[in-house]
């Protein structure tokens, strides 16, 4: 049974045909990395299979569970609110710039959501996020408040409030992108300590060393298709063209 | 007149301004805020209705408005009015100030960015607990000086009840220079007004620091 599964994923917005029938399937543990080009669809595509955004065509599962399928006027159509509800517990996202809530402190920030969301015990929740934030080298930072803290950190913040829910797959998009460089380090280690532990995850981002290194399945998305998709040997040794092209605008 | 019957009668008044201010106050901020989610609504009918009404509200004068929620009852329905002056200013004020809170609160609900509901959303947040939870606390930091602005005209416009005779500040003050021929009762509702807005921008700037943790 796979974590996630995205079948023939259809999206435009207007005219502009942004995924042209995408197929992603991610087992347990696996981590996958997406790469491609700017305006190829990759957040498009995380958004989809976040619930922020919904897909023309195509069908979404969580845990063999079906979040969209296809109707019969071959169309999407999506389960109802109570089972959408049910799957986004099966899920966390971290964004590019963090949207950490900025008027609560880190510790707020990591317990809000399972204690009056989950309605999950507090002091077990303050518990956990003490040792979410140890994890993360930010347990001197709990009262803090978001704008105390560097990118890096705020985006560390961040991880541990995804993490704190629980969930089975974690979405990353470009979680670095919005970082100075020397800031990027301590959120890749971050992420590499989850691979470590076998978190189920999916990376889109455009930092290839690190997609390299950690990744289990590298996908290349161009023009809203796969074009590439394989071990990170097999894509970024690949002689797909747009996959060598595209690499080598980034060497330049 | 001795000045401290005078007082004693402008205070009356005082009073009567007061009482203005706080119902007003009471009514027209959680009013507004309905005002202000009813014209963001997806509903293009209801938005469209709301923003006419929000446009009226505040193209018109407030004198003219306090009489006509005191009179339409009696020209509409032929209904006795008595009994309503008091009603109809608190209404009247009420959903003036409703107008202009709605426009404030619109202006900070678009100002808290997308990625906090979004935030809120993927954390399994409903939308009215995204709402009352995580936006509303960033409006009401992002709109507090805007409203004490209108708190401020408030107070003034509070003397704005003399239009329905209604014994406020301003309309005692009135009186008894008229009958007394004297300038002194405009100077001290002049004085009641400034200190009392000066109050205003005290307990205002006092939250304003207390949201300021962030
Ligand atoms: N809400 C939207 N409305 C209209 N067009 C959109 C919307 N969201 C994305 N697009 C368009 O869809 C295309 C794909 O965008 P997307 O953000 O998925 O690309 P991306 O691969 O994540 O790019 P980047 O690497 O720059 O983040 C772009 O052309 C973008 O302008
Ligand atoms: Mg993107």
């Amino acid at each position: 049974m796979y974590y996630v599964e995205l079948k023939n994923v259809e999206k435009s917005f207007d005219d502009l045909e942004v995924l042209k029938g995408i197929s992603v399937s991610v087992a347990e543990g696996e981590v996958v990395s997406i790469i491609g080009p700017s305006g190829s669809g990759k957040s498009t595509l995380l958004r989809i299979a976040t619930l922020l955004e919904t897909m023309d065509k195509g069908e979404l599962y969580y845990m063999g569970e079906a979040a969209a399928t296809m109707g019969p006027d071959n169309r999407t159509v999506y389960e109802k609110p109570v089972k959408i509800k049910e799957l986004k517990k099966d899920f966390g996202l971290v964004f590019q710039n963090f949207n950490l809530f900025p008027h609560k402190s880190v510790l707020n920030n990591i317990i809000e959501a399972p204690v009056h969301v989950q309605k999950r015990d507090k002091k077990e929740v303050i518990a956990e996020a003490r040792e979410l934030l140890k994890k993360m080298g930010l347990e001197d930072k709990e009262d803090y408040y978001p704008s105390q803290l560097s990118g890096g950190q705020q985006q560390r913040v961040a991880i541990a409030r995804a993490l704190a829910l629980n969930p089975k797959v974690l979405y990353f998009d470009e979680p670095t992108s919005a970082l100075d460089p020397e800031l990027t380090g301590e959120v890749l280690k971050v992420i590499k300590a989850l691979a470590e532990q076998k978190m189920t995850m999916v990376i889109v981002t455009h930092e290839m060393e690190f997609a390299r290194n950690i990744s289990d399945r590298v996908i290349f998305m161009d023009k809203g298709v796969i074009a590439c998709e394989g071990t990170p040997e097999e894509v970024f040794n690949s002689d797909n063209t747009r996959m060598q092209e595209f690499l080598g605008k980034l060497q330049r | 007149m001795a000045f401290d019957v005078m007082l004693r009668q402008l205070a009356e008044g005082m009073l009567g301004s007061v009482l203005i201010f706080a119902l007003t106050l009471i009514f027209s901020l959680p009013l507004g805020l309905l005002v202000a989610l009813g014209r963001m609504s997806k509903n293009k009918i209801l938005s469209g209705f709301i923003g006419l009404l929000i446009s009226v509200l505040r193209g018109t004068p407030l004198m003219l408005q306090l009489l006509v929620v005191y009179f339409f009852p009696y020209y509409l329905f032929g209904w006795s009015i008595s009994g309503w002056r008091f009603p109809a200013i608190i209404v009247g004020f009420s959903i003036n100030y409703a107008a202009y809170f709605a426009e404030i609160y619109r202006s900070g609900i678009e100002a808290v960015p997308k990625g906090q509901w979004e935030a809120a959303q993927i954390l399994g947040y409903s939308k009215s607990q995204t709402f009352m939870r995580i936006i509303l606390p960033q409006v009401i930091k992002i709109i507090l000086p805007a409203i004490t602005n209108e708190i401020i005209t408030l107070v003034k416009d509070t003397s704005l009840a003399f239009s329905l005779s209604y014994m406020e500040m301003f309309t005692i003050a009135k009186q008894i220079a008229a009958s007394n021929t004297t300038f002194t009762p405009f100077v001290v509702s002049a004085v009641f007004y400034y200190v009392f807005n000066l109050l205003v921008a005290f307990v205002m700037r006092h939250f304003e620091k207390k949201l300021s943790y962030y």
